[in-house]
């Protein structure tokens, strides 16, 4: 994509937080158990509901480190990861993965499915820890299965394929049931790392769209980090990493 | 309940490793449960060798002694019981009937016992079975002899045969009393008791055949035929033992001490349960050793099933990541492996019980029938039910080792997974 298009959409940082903020960071240290330096520092970042984020940095800039700390996952050692206006740092560790479970949903780059459970089982599984999304996707379809097959469905997976055991899925089919069961039960937020890498390029277009026109039905805010550029004019706001974070060197990426 | 579904699915979805696993765990149960059967039936028959006599009398001895050479046929009598004792004995009023004993010679490795007939009507096993034929009946004549159950099927001997008794005991006998021949009248049928394993001939035959013998040997030049025996006058001057049977139990211990203080002649009688019981505490440290053995064998069998849970531990870090990033918690990955060891010891445990049972089912005619031991089949007993139990929760206690370790990845890998 042209130069200009970029510099655009990276203006677009500053521009009036109307919304409130889903995410929100401020003066974040963190170091993973064991090593002195810290793995990661972010000095200020938020964003706000509704947004579509694209999160740019190569491999090794602290993505992987990045969302741990917003799936609270890990607690940064100083500073404060707010999600949804909770400072996840004071919630027990227990709690912090029930938060998780309700207010987030996660897409990785592949193997996001698992495997001896059938397409379905795979797409309800976050509603067995999450109660408020099991009763909205029940409030959404009148079950939690129908509304699985509805998400499928949108996602462009022919119905039959909920049977089936999610291993014999194609790539670009494993991606989509995880996105639907990113979104059942409608999450505040979405965190994609690189869900569309595995797919050419046809497919990461295809796959984009269905996944923003569903989060957008969901009033889903989402975050995809990426190291593509490429994929910029879908967003509504582009970040590239390096400029909100720094990462010691050797630190896990 | 979603952790239960997992690890079913997850368990469906290694069939192979996993069944092999409950089968490793079953057959050890069965093991387990097969050894403590067999067990408790040998107790049970060794008790049972000898019921429905109240006392065995015999030379002054231990009681442990008297009941090997007197019911197991194993050792010699040191001493035997004079005929004229045996008769004081039999004269109480409290003896309802006493049958002799007489050891010492054999019939090709098996033992003969000289008795009377009443031996088969009184002697019981298992409790209050009695001696049955299979063929023929207890001797009539004095060269008859009935064969115990395996007598008769090692030598395939048939009724009318004749055989030859040896003096003494080696299975080759180099002095055979072999011009008075006997002849099968009677077999025995199986009863899982040192009877099976013996030749019986009356007392009177004993005497017949030892008649012209003399401290173990033929006297010289002086020979009885079996037709002059017959006219002779065969009482014993002395027999091995005798079971005694008593008109009320409640004289036992009265006519044990009278017998135990008898002046004329230092002898020894016994209670037959009470002294199985000694004898069987000295055996019993095999049956020791045997559970011991299959205990070890669960051990190795759990221990083979932590393995494969371990072995899967590294494959499943993704797996683990997933369940983290939609919420699941370090915890809920730990019930997860937990749950998988507790369904694997849970399915080895129940299979190798029913298969025990199905065997012992299929087997338990032969067993008794080949060896004498009766099986009790049913519902586990308490103890059994408690075996299980602790097998199952051993399974879960071994289970937690892999599952803790799946835990501290899951905390340390989050929802990244380094593969």
């Amino acid at each position: 994509m042209p130069r200009a298009a970029v510099e655009r959409l990276l203006s677009t940082r500053d521009a009036p937080a109307d919304a409130s903020e889903v995410l929100s960071l401020r003066g974040v240290r963190f170091a993973w158990p064991g090593r002195r330096t810290f793995a990661l520092t972010v000095e200020r970042f938020s964003l706000e509901r509704g947004r579509k984020l694209l999160l740019l940095g190569p491999s090794g800039s602290g993505k992987s480190t990045l969302l741990s700390l917003l799936a609270g996952i890990v607690v940064p050692q100083q500073g404060q990861v707010a999600v949804l206006g909770t400072d996840l740092a004071t919630l027990a560790a227990g709690a912090r993965d029930r938060f998780r479970a309700e207010h987030t949903g996660i897409i990785f780059q592949m193997f996001n499915l698992i495997p001896y459970l059938s397409v379905m089982d795979n797409v309800v599984l976050p509603l067995s820890f999450a109660q408020q999304r099991r009763a909205r996707a029940i409030e959404a379809a009148g079950s939690v299965l129908e509304e699985a097959k509805r998400l499928l469905g949108r996602l462009g997976l022919d119905e039959a394929l909920g049977a089936q055991p999610a291993a014999s899925l194609s790539v670009g089919q494993q991606q989509r049931a995880a996105a639907a069961r990113a979104l059942i039960g409608r999450p505040e937020i979405l965190i994609a790392d690189e869900p569309t890498s595995a797919l050419d390029r046809d497919r990461q277009a295809a796959f984009l769209d269905l996944l923003f026109q569903e989060a957008d039905l969901a009033g889903t805010t989402v975050l995809m980090v990426s190291h593509d550029e490429s994929l910029a004019p879908r967003f509504d706001r582009l970040q590239r990493l390096d400029e909100i974070a720094s990462t010691e060197p050797g630190a896990a990426a | 309940m979603i952790i239960a579904k997992l690890a079913f699915k997850s368990l469906v979805n290694r069939r192979i490793s996993a069944l092999l696993t409950v089968l490793a765990i079953a057959f050890s149960v069965m093991l387990l449960l097969g050894v403590e059967k067999i067990r408790t039936g040998a107790r049970q028959s060794f008790a049972n060798t000898i019921a429905g006599t109240d006392l065995i009398v015999g030379a002054r001895s231990g009681a442990i002694q008297l009941l090997l050479y007197s019911v197991f046929r194993i050792g010699n009598a040191t001493n035997n019981l004079t005929w004229q004792s045996y008769q004081e004995i039999a004269a109480q009023d409290a003896v309802a009937w006493i049958v002799p004993l007489s050891l010492g010679d054999s019939h090709r490795g098996f033992r003969v016992l000289g008795t009377t007939t009443g031996f088969f009507e009184h002697y019981r096993f298992r409790r209050d079975r009695p001696l049955t034929f299979v063929a023929g009946a207890p001797f009539a004549d004095l060269f008859d002899a009935v064969l115990g159950a395996d007598v008769a099927a090692a030598l395939g001997y048939q009724l009318g045969d004749p055989i030859v008794v040896a003096h003494g005991l080696g299975e080759v006998g180099f002095a055979q009393h072999d011009d008075k021949p006997f002849r099968v009248a009677g077999i025995l049928a199986k009863t899982g008791t040192p009877i099976d394993r013996t030749v019986h001939i009356s007392l009177a035959a004993i005497e017949a055949i030892h008649v012209d013998w003399q401290s173990g040997a033929r006297i010289p030049g002086q020979t009885v035929t079996a037709d002059q025996v017959r006219a002779m006058e065969l009482t014993p001057k002395t027999v091995t033992a005798a079971l005694v049977g008593l008109k009320s139990k409640l004289a036992t211990f009265k006519l044990q001490r009278w017998i135990n203080d008898y002046p004329d002649e230092p002898l020894s009688a016994i209670l037959p349960g009470a002294a199985l019981q000694e004898l069987w505490s000295l055996v019993g440290t095999a049956e020791t050793a045997l559970g011991a053995v299959s205990i070890m064998v669960v051990a190795t069998a759990l221990l083979g099933m932590v393995t494969m849970v371990f072995a899967s531990l590294n494959e499943r870090r993704r797996e683990m990541a997933i369940l983290r990033s939609v919420g699941a918690q370090p915890r809920t990955i730990l019930g997860l492996l937990v749950a998988e060891a507790g369904l694997l010891g849970l399915a080895g445990t129940a299979l190798g019980a029913l298969l025990l049972h199905l065997v012992l089912l299929a087997l338990r005619p032969i067993i008794d029938a080949r060896f004498g031991l009766y099986l009790e089949l049913g519902w586990p007993s308490g103890a059994e039910l408690g075996a299980l139990a602790a097998i199952v929760l051993a399974g879960l206690l071994a289970g937690l080792l892999p599952a803790l370790r799946a835990y501290r990845l899951s905390l340390a890998d989050g929802m990244m997974v380094r593969t």
